[in-house]
Parts: structure tokens; sequence; C-alpha cells
């Protein structure tokens, strides 16, 4: 359930060149096109989503690298 | 006295970036306050309004970006807050660092921070320059 809500938004926010429910999950998402400015979309719709808020600590490169890291991401934060 | 000893004691760093205005217009339609409370400073928020708000906000953007390449955070945290992009009295603009960003230029002694940022309906691009002492 939460890895069909990640790639729901990342197919609604991430900007990538390929369909994000084929994605693999460990892919690497940059690789597949996502920018900074798109990761900041993702984020805010994954709070909207799974009602969290990512803390400063989180806002690194690696969070959103990939349905993996977002998922580990998101249980860290008690989903 | 030979050549390499006379070699500057720093290297420069370089940094750009690219942002499609209509990016963060949709950012500001869809998620309003909280996309902007986010990624920008109380002073950037301040000093972008007007028509071309969304121009201005993507040439922030750009440069927080391109702060960041010539930071080279690796995994380290950088709130995007963390890179304030000032206006200057001269019409130009400075950069500031707080937090995890500032610590990132301490610890590698990236100083000099300069700004260029440029911006048009459609995109928005800036670039930075800086040394780094002591290599």
């Amino acid at each position: 359930m939460t890895e069909q809500a990640i790639r729901k938004i990342l197919g609604e926010h991430g900007r990538l060149s390929v369909d994000s429910t084929a994605v693999e999950r460990s892919a690497d998402l940059y690789e597949l096109g996502l920018t900074s400015h798109a990761s900041v979309n993702v984020m805010l719709a994954l709070e909207d989503a799974f009602d969290v808020e990512f803390p400063d600590e989180l806002l690194r490169k690696s969070t959103f690298a990939s349905v993996d890291a977002i998922h580990a991401a998101l249980t860290e934060l008690g989903v | 006295m030979t050549l390499d000893d006379r070699r500057p004691t720093w290297t420069p760093r370089i940094g750009c970036d690219l942002v499609t205005v209509q990016d963060v217009a949709d950012s500001i339609e869809i998620f309003g306050d909280r996309y902007l409370t986010r990624t920008f400073t109380p002073h950037e928020l301040e000093t972008c309004t007007g028509a071309h708000r969304s121009q201005r906000l993507a040439a922030r953007f750009a440069a927080k970006e391109a702060v960041l390449k010539v930071l080279r955070p690796g995994d380290t945290a950088v709130p995007w807050r963390s890179i304030e992009i000032r206006r200057a009295e001269w019409g130009g603009c400075t950069v500031e660092l707080s937090g995890n960003a500032a610590a990132l230029a301490r610890d590698q002694q990236v100083t000099d921070i300069q700004v260029s940022i440029s911006h048009e309906p459609r995109y928005a691009l800036a670039t930075v320059t800086a040394v780094v002492a002591g290599t």
C-alpha cells in the first residue's frame, strides 16, 4: 500500500522519464530524471499523503534516491 | 623560487543550475505556503514579489542548487533555507549560509562565494563561484 502510494506520487510529481509504477525499487531516481526541485514536490506530496513532516535531518539527497529509500524514510517517520 | 612555490594556495569551484519557471509556479499553486516556507527564507520571500515572483523564486532556487554544487555535501542534509540568496544594494545577489551549509563551507574552507542569477519567463539560471583555501 505504502509502495503504491509512493509510486503514485512519483508519477504525479517526480517528473521521471519512465513509468513510476514500473521502476525497480532500488533504481536511482535521480538517474531517471528526478530533479532537486521535483524532490521538494515529492516530499510535500508524501507529507500530505501520509500526514508526516520530513525533519531537516532527512533533507539529504539519499532520502529520495529510490523507492526503497523513500519507503525507509517513511518507516523512520512512523508510517 | 620555483614555479610550484608561486602556485596559489587555493583552488576555484564553480556550480550552476537551471530551473523551469513554470515548475516553481506549479509548486506554489499546488502546495502554497508549505512549499514557499520550506524552500525559501523570509528575506527571499520578501524580496520576490510582484508580477515576476515565480521567475525570481526560480532564480533563487537555481542559486541554492548551484551553491550546493560548490559545497559538495555528499549525503549531508542541507535544508534549502540554510542557503539564503540575499539582495545586494548594488542590484545583484549575495549568498548567506547557516546551519549545515555553513558547516560544510567552514569544514572545507570554502570562501568568497559569489552568485549571479538571471531569469526570463520560461527559465531561470544561476552560477556560483567560490575558492577553497589551502589546496
